[in-house]
């Protein structure tokens, strides 16, 4: 059973590596990126044409960009963007030269307001400080130059060496495919390697032969369509489909069928999606379940301690990662490193003060136990709240830790949940090793297994107590990091959490980090799947309700711990 | 301190007596149970005295009760009865349910649910039928479980049924797959947890959010008339002082005892033949109707009941108050109870930021030097002084005159 189990765990941690490499490879396509200083060589060509704009009308303008847009030249790709923004300026006066005037990169907004970056070198990319307003001046385009460019652009990206810049493209002519044509798509097809530009093009040749006059062409179009996630796929597909009046329906029923066929097929899929999605959400769930119920399953399943006061630990770990962030607003991304051993230590700390002062005194009186430390739980949460304030403090979210990525069309994934997933099974990880392969691992099991033959065997298990209840706490402040990307930070954050926490341990079996695993992520889960049939509410009431029922059937949790310690509660 | 010493060996003599001679149910009850004797005697003076002073003494002097005290001190005697619901089950035979909220609440809201029906059409929209909050939700009809409220009788059975049936069903389950310590502490929490958010949910047909309010009137009386708060302050302390005697009842008949081995070794109580799980639902379901008593004296006298109060801090809190007080005595519990909630109300309204602290730090030092209680530690002391004077007269005596 145990082994099965574990194979389960393995077989997901390996499905999830999966879906994180596979992020990682799409994110990894930028590695083509523009070297700035290298390539301001290169741009001779480019800059001498774009000379020629500051003195042309706005009739040769028209011929310059044409041929501005003909150079085989990455960079043109700013300068006609910048263009098309009004965004592009040259230096006055500039003694030096009178036909090579300098060309900058000029963003008013950011220049009123005294802000860095304001003025670029319009090739190498460097900034120009230095600069007034005055001293320069805009080259100017007409709405029948910005159509020109635009067009322009919009091959030029779809051309572009880099593979996020042609996908982006593909996407936008997903979106308007008005002023390209068919034969334009079959060329870029016949030359594009990437896979993914490749799927989105031929979408949009799909999407623009549905329109066709030749029935024969609209149903391979139709054929193309199927299994296709893009909702611009769902949008026109059900246009095509509405677009039938009762008459058509019979006179071109294949295509209708086809279509309609087409439209539930691509509905099933985004079913899938939709359960994937759930599927993720719950994962997460379970994992900050997880990182909040593991530090409990030690303490309760080592000491018989049921440590109300838990959920304040995951709060002083929130505030820990909200501190560190206030001595280090430079950077975020590194303090949240930073923050996580120093969570640990800090809610570490306060736990091995609890236990010496407090717990210590009540072994053997579980509910005197609980009693007590729900006691300190409301010190705690009133001491953070005299200190930090009754409101609550956001914790920024660093960079690496925003955005989303793609699994397929149809479904986006938040990257921030990803990592809190991965991290949680690293914790766990960690910490089975803590138990598995350290001295003071050995040590605890021994205590956990028989107290009295632990300590006849020359154990502290006094010591071990105190350690215990510190890693437990530890944990629990790493959790309280995790939650601070997910939620706001408050006095009262912990006690969300500890009702649940107490549910998983309760559910899984005590004093046992696989029981805490599967009962965080079945949990999770259930609460997920459940959400969008019952509602938010209604779904944690079905889930405590089963698990008040499933204590009946097994009262010591899934995995329940064998031995003499079941005889002693 | 030599009465104390006095009465003690008095009541022991009349104890060894009591075989022979014929005495009243009361005084069986009470026997052993000086505190509580007292407790009582004072609870039926109060009772008398605190209306009376109210109606009939003029505003200004000093005997005069105010109607917000009187309130505030039924209020009390609410929480007090619920604590001895709480003793019941946790001194007596150690369960200790955090979750004993629910059933307080549960009678709360039956009651609330036959004012609720008593405003009739005098609500915002006036409509005879449904409740102001259904009328707010375009509800069409009163649901089925609304059906007999506005009934006084079937109301009043209802506090003790709604309370009792899900002790019933919570306890039979619990208890017949032997469910015990912590784990029970847990789940009973997450079953309070479970109703609080259910209650939150307007679909659940008892006001969601805001709870029932805005009530005005009872059998007839207007809950704002200091009469009526005087006749509910009478029922509170009435309903005390007999919640008091069953469960003294209880603790003290054979039954009782059985309790206590439970509360001592479930195990060993089973080996010994008796069914654990019947005497353990049997003490549940009793404690949950008096808790649900206690809520249903509660709610007309503060006049609002809502989700709030299936929170499962207050279901601990109330825990607290049988520590303090003294876990195992069921005066103590209502001590205790008054005690704790006299210092909340006062530090919540003179120093708001300390009560959180004091609280906290009341759990802490209760369970780590007062395991028994304020009445355990009297007890103690008390034992403690005569056993000195006991010493001291034994010097002073000549030897052979030895008490």
């Amino acid at each position: 059973m145990r082994k099965y189990v574990k194979r389960i765990v393995w077989l997901s941690c390996f499905s999830l590596f999966a879906i994180f490499s596979n992020a990682a490879f799409s994110t990894g396509d930028n590695s083509t990126g523009i070297n700035s200083t290298e390539k301001s060589a290169e741009h001779n060509t480019l800059s001498a044409t774009v000379q020629t704009l500051i003195k042309a009308s706005y009739k040769q303008k028209a011929g310059i960009i044409d041929s501005i847009a003909a150079i085989e030249d990455d960079h043109k790709l700013v300068i006609l963007q910048s263009l098309l923004d009004n965004q592009l300026y040259y230096q006055k006066k500039n003694n030096v030269d009178k036909d090579n005037k300098r060309l900058l990169l000029v963003d008013l907004s950011l220049l009123k307001k005294e802000k860095p970056n304001a003025m670029l070198d319009a090739f190498s990319g460097e900034e120009v400080s230095g600069l007034s307003k005055r001293k320069v001046k805009k080259i100017g385009v007409n709405n029948a130059l910005r159509r020109n460019i635009r067009s322009h652009l919009s091959l030029i990206k779809i051309t572009h060496s880099d593979n996020k810049v042609r996908l982006a493209a593909a996407q936008n002519l997903l979106k308007d495919s008005s002023n390209i044509d068919l034969a334009f798509i079959e060329t870029t097809l016949k030359i594009e390697k990437n896979v993914k530009v490749i799927d989105v093009l031929k979408t949009v040749r799909a999407l623009m032969l549905l329109q066709s006059e030749q029935a024969t062409i609209r149903l391979l179009a139709l054929a193309e369509l199927d299994g296709s996630l893009y909702p611009e796929t769902r949008i026109e597909l059900n246009k095509f489909i509405s677009s039938f009046d009762i008459e058509m329906q019979k006179s071109r029923a294949d295509e209708y069928l086809l279509a309609q066929k087409t439209l539930t097929d691509i509905e099933t899929l985004m079913s899938y999606n939709g359960y994937a999605e759930n599927l993720y959400f719950g994962l997460a769930l379970g994992a900050v379940l997880l990182l909040a119920a593991i530090g409990l399953a030690i303490t309760f399943g080592v000491m018989g301690v049921i440590n109300m006061a838990h959920g304040e630990m995951i709060m002083l770990g929130a505030y820990t990662t909200y501190v560190v962030q206030m001595l280090m607003p430079e950077s975020i991304g590194a303090s949240l490193l930073v923050s996580i051993p120093a969570a640990f230590l800090v809610s570490g700390f306060v736990g091995i003060l609890i236990e010496r002062s407090v717990i210590r005194h009540l072994y053997g009186r579980p509910l005197e136990t609980l009693l007590a430390t729900f006691g300190i739980s409301l010190i705690l949460q009133q001491a953070v709240r005299s200190i930090f304030g009754p409101l609550n403090r956001e914790v920024i979210t660093p960079d690496w830790l925003a955005g989303t990525f793609m699994v397929n069309p149809g479904l986006y994934l938040t990257y921030n949940r990803l990592y809190i997933i991965i991290f949680s099974l690293v914790v766990l990880a960690v910490l089975a090793l803590v138990l598995k392969r350290t001295l003071f691992g050995l040590q605890m099991r021994a205590v956990t297994m028989n107290r009295p033959m632990a300590s006849s065997m020359g154990i502290r298990t006094g010591w071990v107590d105190a350690l215990t209840f510190g890693l437990g706490s530890g944990i629990a402040g790493i959790a309280g990091v995790a939650l601070s990307q997910l939620t706001n930070v408050g006095p009262n954050l912990g006690q969300a959490y500890i009702i649940d926490s107490f549910m998983v341990v309760v559910f899984g079996g005590v004093g046992n980090l696989w029981g805490t695993l599967v009962g965080a992520m079945s949990l999770g889960i259930a609460n997920k799947f459940m959400e969008p049939v019952a509602g938010a509410v209604l779904a944690k009431i079905l889930v405590l309700v089963f698990i008040i029922l499933f204590i009946q059937k097994r009262p010591r949790g899934l995995f329940a711990l064998k031995g003499r310690a079941v005889d002693n509660g | 301190m030599t009465n104390t010493n006095m009465s003690n060996s008095n009541t022991s003599s009349s104890n060894t007596s009591s075989s022979n001679m014929k005495l009243g149910p009361l005084t069986t009850l009470l026997m052993n149970d000086k505190g509580g004797r007292r407790l009582l005697a004072v609870l039926a003076a109060l009772a008398i005295l605190v209306p009376a002073s109210n109606l009939l003494m003029p505003e200004g002097s000093i005997f005069h009760v105010s109607t917000y005290t009187m309130t505030l001190l039924g209020k009390y005697l609410c929480y007090a009865l619920l604590a001895v619901s709480v003793d019941l089950i946790w001194g007596y035979c150690g369960i200790l349910s955090l979750g004993h909220g629910a059933f307080f609440a549960l009678g709360g809201y039956a009651m609330g649910m036959y004012l609720m029906m008593q405003i009739g059409d005098r609500g915002v929209y006036g409509n005879p039928d449904l409740p102001d909050f259904m009328v707010f939700l375009n509800w069409q009809e009163l649901p089925w479980y609304w059906l007999g409220f506005e009934s006084f009788t079937f109301s009043m059975v209802m506090v003790l049924l709604a309370p009792g049936i899900l002790a019933f069903v919570f306890g039979a389950l619990a208890f017949r797959s032997r469910v015990t310590g912590v784990y029970l502490s847990i789940i009973t929490q997450a079953l309070t947890y479970a109703l609080m958010l259910a209650f939150f949910r307007n679909d659940m047909g008892f006001g969601g959010n805001n709870g029932l309010t805005d009530f005005k009137d009872i059998l007839g009386f207007d809950l704002q008339a200091d009469t009526t708060r005087a006749g509910l302050f009478f029922c509170s302390a009435l309903a005390l002082i007999i919640g008091y005697l069953i469960s003294r009842f209880i603790v003290t008949s054979k039954l009782g005892r059985v309790l206590i081995a439970i509360r001592d070794s479930e195990t060993r109580a089973r080996f010994l033949g008796y069914r654990v799980e019947y005497f353990k639902l049997f003490v549940f379901i009793v404690s949950a109707m008096l808790a649900g008593v206690a809520g249903a004296l509660y709610v007309p006298q503060v006049g609002i009941i809502n989700p709030g109060e299936f929170a499962p801090l207050l279901s601990i809190e109330m825990i607290i108050w049988v520590a303090v007080g003294g876990r195992g005595t069921l005066f103590g519990a209502v001590i205790g109870a008054i005690l704790v909630n006299y210092a909340k109300t006062y530090f919540t309204g003179a120093f708001a930021e300390i009560w959180l602290f004091l609280l906290g730090g009341l759990f802490v030092l209760s369970t780590l030097y007062l395991p028994k209680g304020i009445i355990g530690l009297w007890m103690q002391m008390s034992d403690k002084l005569t056993k000195k004077l006991a010493e001291r007269k034994a010097v002073n005596l000549p030897i052979g005159e030895k008490v």
